[in-house]
Parts: structure tokens; C-alpha cells; sequence
């Protein structure tokens, strides 16, 4: 089979440039595939973040042909074959090293978040109807790609105020949680920013495992949100029990 | 102790975040220790996220005559009676517990109808036994875990890779590491310190294992003089991707069969009829895998080389729910739709049942200080291991481990580290990039394994590995000289010329203790002694280094007691 070509992003935080490396292509060939023989043949201090090459681990985010993708579930053969492919380090967040970027902050965010927290005197009996709905967030497998495609994130830089899809993906899945007993709908308005989100959805798309973050996530806990602050009703009806007691 | 060095002090220290060493780091936590836990990955990341099938613990929630006796029996009878009785009794005992504390973490597995944990079949387990969570419950067990370890204020290291661990008069007292991101060292200072690095798989080419898995813990703890035990046990899963190249290895989970997925040869035989017929395709591992190498041996393989799973009789929808992972794997790298149409696989390197060898109740070394849990510990799985036994083993031992660490931290005073140590292991971690014109690692790492997998492989023989020993000895020679190119800034090429160092050791390991291991018992296959021999199934081989090198020597293990003997000798 022909070679392909890649032009792969090689620099660190003060800048870089695309290089382009000549890959044998086998078939069934995935991007991972194409950075490991690079690795192994051609530069062997390229970095590139990995661990599984099995789309369970999602350590292998990059940006290849200009959208965000595990690469270990990227194949060559479903990218088009005349041109070269190019490799890109995730734009949202700082680069380190070639393809391997800074995602502290999104270790940071997490630690903002309540822990799940069983409710007093839970008896730990519940159905499978119960958990499919939370089953779905769960799934995630901490690829960071919906980050990177978030335009509140990597256009407008709201890194202080928002903590990203992931985030609300995590605590959908506390919330909805049969167990859990406490909320943090006032953590979602106030620390994670999630009245920033203007429902896109870009992140649903590019998420490599299917979860509906817009529908079934971030929609959700809006409105969890607004009916606990903004819901008229609601609040005419905790003044006048707040009066009356 | 030099200021040359950015220092960090701990009561435990935990190499390694996957089950093992997160449980082990929760539990030293809980018993007010300050923990640090480094990790080679991001947190998260580890090679637990991959293992899929469930956590094997004897609930009885779906078959009611389970209990933990049953449970120890198919352990030791999965582990052809090679397992630490002890460990094996303690897993089976403590299990449930395990799962019930997951659970009360966040956990979410799959319920029963009656509202309770659901359990699957699987290979080996006489009853309905795997916790689980679709096919990704390692991933659910890494999550939960990995959240109540930062609600509870660990502080992790990530991406951080040790290179040696340090010692203070004979007690393993530290690490010295190096960040990946800047190649710059750091010592870890600590009163105990727990091995949970997991396995060895990188040094065959067919694997299931993660890059990570370059047998460090194991080489590191033999390093620095604590013994390993039963390293001729390497189990290959018998179903790994077979097609296409690059995906080749990548693990098709056994709950694929415990599903009710059948395996045939190319002319449609349903094959384990001839091998196992009792229990077909849930055997134990080293069973259907060497069922499956030996039909494509002798001709009976499909077209890549392997043998048909199939699991389309099942509904299209129930396999998707319950099979989610392995629905999309297979179609989108392998242009599979398992739902109409079967899988192709054959044996994959993935998981090692030998390692450091502990104490069962301690997970104590032969190190004072080192503690060791998860698949770094040899014991628990004898000769071979059952599926779903790995989780539960992660979670007893791992918390068996942190609980030991933290109580042995607070008997010991603050170890002394001395410099010479440090410094002997900082030069020898830069040696590559000293050295012009040497070799490239990866070079080095791809003709390692050749070796391991054509001649150490499912079936060994003397001749075989009498040769490999050879091929060790000279690969040992060109890994001393390797070249790295670049910077010490997150270098895989530097990286990987450390890392082969520890897999050369494990791999000489594994080929020693198989070349005087005459016998087959379950993983470990001779064509040259095709039976059990009732003399080495009393017999352990422990390896350890003295001044000359790579020690062998075999130890008898220690008679059952009677009311374990009692429970084996019954059948049910």
C-alpha cells in the first residue's frame, strides 16, 4: 500500500512548526498508529500522549485534519488519501511538547466538584431503570475532547468561570444519582458557569463515546438550575415560607 | 540528603493509580496516613480503565447457592492449586464487602430485577459471580475510585516515572523519579511504599496491555532485593483482535462468552467440544487459548489467523446493551457488526499471575517497607487466573496493602535517604543520552519482542528458551547502549530506553523460571513436559539478584490447612 504523509505539530509552548514525516500504511491503520511508527523509525522523542490504543482510556486527544479525535480511533483509510494528513496538539489547552498539552486545569475543575454524597438511610436498592439515564455519563472516558471543541473555552478563554462539558457530564451524573443526596445546583450557576453554555452541542458531536451531553446532560441541569433560582412560583412560594417561618 | 533535588515526604507512598494503588491509597487515608500517589499516566488513565468484564465477588444475588467457598474452590482449581491458599481464601472472604464499599462510593453497576447488583457468568466460576457494569466496568471501578481518593485529599503525582527505589539500612524508604513533562528528578521520601504498577505485557508484540505495562514495579522491587515468585505465569487471553494489523492484540472481553458467545474453527466446528466439553467456551483462559492456537496450528484457523466468536443469535439490541464497548470497537476498526456476523480472534499476551512475591495477609515484601498489591503481586492466581478475580483482587489487596503500609508508618522513624544512592540512580537514568551513536530503543524493544513472543510464548520448550536466555543476554548488552535523541521534555525515545531495562529483567525472569519449571500447569505450557507434576505443583520458584545476577531457587509452599482441603474435595 502507498505511503501516507502527516504533518505533525513539533514544538512546545513557545512555538513550533508542522513537520512531515513519509508512514507506510497497513490496513486498518489508525493515527496512533501512524505517531507510533514516526515514534519508532523516524523521531523517537515525538510526544504524544497514549495509553490503551483502544479508545478506553482517552489519552490519545489530538486534532487531526482540523477536528477533535482519538487518534487510536482515527483510521487512515477513512481520511482522504491524496492529501497529507496533519496532526495538531489539542488548541484549548497549553501545549507542553508536540502533541501532548497541559489539561491540569481540568484536574482543578473536578476538585470543585461534591463528591457523590449517599443520601441518610439509603437501603442501596434500585432498578435498572433508575441507573440507565446516569449509566450514559458515566461512559466518559476523561478524553477532554468536548473541552477542546467548547467555544466558551477555546474562543473566549472563560476558563475562570466555566468548567466545560466534562463537568456538567460528571455532575449529571451525581445529580441523577438514585443515591445521592445532595445538589449542587448553586455550584453549577456560581463556580461551573453553565449558564455560558449556549447549547451548540459541538461537544455531543465529537464525543467518541456517543454521550448526548447537550439533550441529556447540560439541558437537564439548566433547567434544574433554573427552577431552583429563577422559577417564579418557586420563588414567591420560599419568600412566603421564609416570612412565615 | 542533597538540595540538588526537588523532595516530597510521606507517610505511604503509592507507585502506580489503578485499582490496586488507589484502594491501597484510600484505605492509608482512611487510617489518617499522608499518602502520595505517582502515577507514569494522568490520573485515570490506568490499565484498570480497559478491563471489562466485571469484578468477581461471591454476592449470591443472581445464583443463590453462592458463597465465598465456592468462590475460593474455582480460584484454586482456575489456579491449578499453585495459588497462595491463603491469599485465595482472604479474596474469596472479602470480596463483597469490596463491591458493597464501590457501591456506596457512586458506583453504578448493572441491577437485578429485584433492585441488587447483577452478575454474569464467566469462565471458571461454577456460579453467576462478575459484578458489572456493561463491558466497561473497570472504568467505573477507576472513576469511583479515583473521585473518593480526591474527595479525600491525596495528593498525586502525575506523570511522574520512578527509576529506582531508595533504602535506608535495609528498608525500602523512597523512590527517585523523574517528571515526564521536564525530565527533571524528584525524590520521594517515605516510611512505606506499596507497588501497584501493574503488569508486563509490553515486552510481547500481541498484547492487550497499555504502553505502561513494562513490568517497573516488578524489576524495580527485585532491584532493590525483595524476591519475585511464579513469573513462568504469563496468561494469554485466549480472544484478542486478530485483524486488522494495528489492532491486532486489542481484547475482546470474555464477557463476550459470558453472554453466550460460541467459538468455531473455519469449517463451522464448534471446537471446545474436543478440549473442555463440560464447560466449552467458559473454561478456564489457558484452556481456550491454547484450544484456539492449536486449531489454527493445525489448519483449522480463519482467514487472519484465529477463530470465529459469534454472538449474533443473541438479539441485535441486547448485545448492544450489554456488549456497548465491543459493538463499537469491532465496527469502527474492524468493519465488524457483531450483532450480524462473527468476531475474529486469537491469543493476546495479557496478564501477569507472577510478581513480587508478598505476605497474604500484609501484602508485606520480602523488603521490609515495600508492599505490594494488584497484578505486581504473584499469589493469588497460581497458575492461572479466572476471569473478573483481577478487580476483586485490586480492591482486597489493594486496601490489604494500604492498611499495612499505614500501620507499618506509623511503628518506623523518618528513613535517612543517602546521596550516593540518588546520584548512582540519576546517571544511570541519563546514560542514553550520554552515549552517541547508539542504538535506537525502539530498535531494541521490537527485537525484544520477537524473542519473547516466538520462543517464550503460549508453548515453550528447553530448547526454545535455552536460546531466548541467549538473545536476553545480547539484547541486555544493546540496551545498555541505546542513544536517545531530543530533550529530557517529555521524551517517549528516553522513555522507552529506561523502560526496556525493566523489561528485559521481567522477561528474564519469566524465561528462567519456565526453562526449570518441567511441567504444564495451566498458563505455562511445555511441549517437552506436556502433564502436571505432582512434585512441581508443591514447588514455587522464586527468583531474587545477589551480587552475581538473576537468582533461581524453588521453595515448597505450605500444606492447607484441613477445612480448606475439606472445602476443595467437595464438588459443589
Amino acid at each position: 500500500m502507498a505511503d501516507a504523509t502527516l504533518k505533525v505539530f513539533r514544538g512546545n509552548k513557545d512555538g513550533g512548526q508542522s513537520v512531515e514525516f513519509k508512514v507506510p500504511v497497513a490496513p486498518g491503520m489508525v493515527v496512533l498508529d501512524a505517531l507510533h511508527y514516526i515514534q519508532g523509525h523516524l523521531a523517537q522523542d515525538l510526544a504524544v500522549r497514549w495509553n490503551c490504543k483502544a479508545g478506553k482510556c482517552g489519552s490519545c486527544s489530538a486534532e487531526v485534519n482540523g477536528r477533535p479525535r482519538l487518534t487510536c480511533k482515527t483510521r487512515m483509510d477513512a481520511l482522504p488519501q491524496n492529501e497529507p494528513i496533519t496532526v495538531m496538539p489539542l488548541k484549548a489547552f497549553p501545549v507542553i511538547k508536540d502533541l501532548v498539552t497541559d489539561v491540569s486545569w481540568n484536574y482543578k475543575v473536578n476538585k470543585k466538584i461534591t463528591p457523590f454524597t449517599p443520601k441518610a438511610g439509603a437501603d442501596w436498592k434500585f432498578y435498572q431503570d433508575d441507573v440507565d439515564r446516569v449509566q450514559e455519563f458515566r461512559k466518559c472516558i476523561e478524553c477532554f475532547l468536548c473541552q477542546d471543541v467548547c467555544h466558551v473555552l477555546r474562543d473566549h478563554d472563560k476558563y475562570e468561570q466555566f468548567g466545560g462539558p466534562r463537568f456538567f457530564v460528571r455532575v449529571a451524573g451525581l445529580e441523577m444519582h438514585p443515591m445521592d443526596g445532595v445538589s449542587r445546583t448553586k455550584l453549577l450557576r456560581d463556580e461551573l458557569g453553565i449558564g455560558l453554555c449556549n447549547i451548540t452541542k459541538c461537544c455531543t458531536e465529537v464525543c467518541p463515546e456517543d454521550i448526548h451531553i447537550t439533550d441529556n446532560a447540560i439541558i437537564p441541569l439548566k433547567e434544574r438550575v433554573v427552577d431552583q433560582f429563577y422559577d417564579p412560583l418557586v420563588w414567591i412560594v420560599r419568600k412566603i415560607r421564609g416570612a412565615a417561618s | 540528603m542533597s538540595e540538588r533535588f526537588e523532595t516530597h515526604e510521606h507517610d505511604v507512598l503509592v507507585i502506580g493509580a489503578g485499582g490496586a494503588g488507589l484502594r491501597a491509597a484510600i484505605e492509608a487515608l482512611g487510617q489518617g496516613a499522608s499518602v502520595g500517589v505517582v502515577s507514569k499516566s494522568l490520573l485515570g488513565k490506568a490499565h484498570t480503565v480497559m478491563a471489562e468484564g466485571g469484578i468477581a465477588a461471591a454476592m449470591a444475588n443472581v445464583d443463590s447457592g453462592d458463597g465465598w467457598k465456592p468462590h475460593f474452590r474455582d480460584t484454586m482449581r482456575g489456579g491449578k492449586m499453585l495459588n497462595n491458599w491463603l491469599m485465595a481464601q482472604l479474596h474469596a472472604q472479602e470480596a463483597p464487602e469490596r463491591v458493597k464499599e464501590l457501591e456506596q462510593w457512586g458506583a453504578l453497576f448493572d441491577r437485578t430485577e429485584d433492585g441488587r447488583i447483577l452478575q454474569r457468568a464467566f469462565g471458571g466460576h461454577t456460579f453467576r459471580r462478575l459484578c458489572h457494569v456493561g463491558d466497561r466496568t473497570g472504568l467505573e471501578m477507576i472513576r469511583t475510585l479515583q473521585d473518593r481518593g480526591v474527595s479525600m485529599g491525596f495528593d498525586v503525582y502525575m506523570e511522574c516515572t520512578i527509576v529506582r527505589l531508595l533504602t535506608d539500612g535495609g528498608r525500602c524508604a523512597g523512590a527517585l523519579a523523574y517528571w515526564r513533562e521536564t525530565g527533571r528528578f524528584v525524590v520521594f521520601k517515605a516510611k512505606s511504599v506499596v507497588m501497584a504498577t501493574g503488569g508486563i505485557g509490553k515486552a510481547w508484540p500481541i498484547t492487550s496491555n497499555s504502553w505502561e505495562y513494562t513490568g517497573d514495579g516488578i524489576a524495580l522491587a527485585y532491584e532493590a532485593g525483595a524476591e519475585l515468585m511464579d513469573m513462568e505465569f504469563v496468561q494469554f487471553h485466549p480472544t484478542g483482535m486478530v485483524w486488522p494489523p494495528g489492532v491486532q492484540g486489542i481484547l475482546v472481553t470474555e464477557a463476550v462468552r459470558g453472554e453466550g458467545g460460541i467459538l468455531r474453527n473455519k469449517n463451522g466446528e464448534r471446537f471446545m467440544e474436543r478440549y473442555d466439553p463440560k464447560r466449552m467456551e467458559l473454561s478456564t483462559r489457558d484452556v481456550v487459548a491454547r484450544s484456539i492456537y492449536t486449531e489454527v496450528k493445525e489448519g483449522r484457523g480463519t482467514e487472519h489467523g484465529g477463530a470465529y466468536l459469534d454472538i449474533s443469535h443473541k438479539p441485535a439490541e441486547y448485545v448492544k446493551k450489554k456488549l456497548p464497548s465491543m459493538y463499537h470497537q469491532f465496527k469502527e476498526l474492524a468493519d465488524v457488526d457483531i450483532t450480524k456476523g462473527p468476531m475474529e480472534v486469537g491469543p493476546t499476551c495479557h496478564y501477569m499471575m507472577g510478581g513480587i512475591r508478598v505476605e497474604a495477609e500484609t501484602a508485606q515484601c520480602s523488603l521490609p517497607g515495600l508492599f505490594a498489591a494488584g497484578e505486581a503481586a504473584a499469589g493469588l492466581h497460581g497458575a492461572n487466573r479466572l476471569g473478573g478475580n483481577s478487580l476483586s483482587d485490586l480492591l482486597v489487596f489493594g486496601r490489604r496493602a494500604g492498611l499495612a503500609a499505614a500501620q507499618h508508618a506509623k511503628e518506623v522513624s523518618a528513613p535517612n535517604l543517602g546521596e550516593g544512592q540518588i546520584s548512582a540512580g540519576e546517571s544511570e537514568a541519563l546514560r542514553a543520552f550520554q552515549q552517541q551513536g547508539g542504538e535506537n530503543p525502539y530498535a531494541v524493544h521490537r527485537d525484544l519482542q520477537k524473542v519473547m513472543q516466538s520462543l517464550v510464548g503460549i508453548f515453550r520448550t528447553r530448547e526454545d528458551m535455552q536460546k531466548a536466555l541467549g538473545e536476553l543476554a545480547k539484547l541486555k548488552e544493546r540496551a545498555a547502549h541505546t542513544s536517545v535523541e531530543g530533550s529530557r521534555m517529555f521524551n517517549p525515545g528516553w522513555h522507552m530506553a529506561i523502560e526496556l531495562k525493566s523489561m528485559l529483567t521481567v522477561s528474564e525472569a519469566v524465561t528462567r523460571s519456565a526453562l526449570v519449571r518441567e511441567e504444564s500447569r495451566g498458563a505455562h505450557s511445555r511441549i517437552d513436559f506436556p502433564e502436571l507434576s505432582p512434585e512441581w505443583g508443591k514447588k514455587n520458584n522464586i527468583v531474587w539478584r545477589d551480587g552475581s545476577g538473576m537468582r533461581l531457587r524453588q521453595e515448597t509452599r505450605p500444606d492447607m490447612p484441613a477445612e480448606l482441603k475439606q472445602i476443595l474435595a467437595e464438588d459443589k
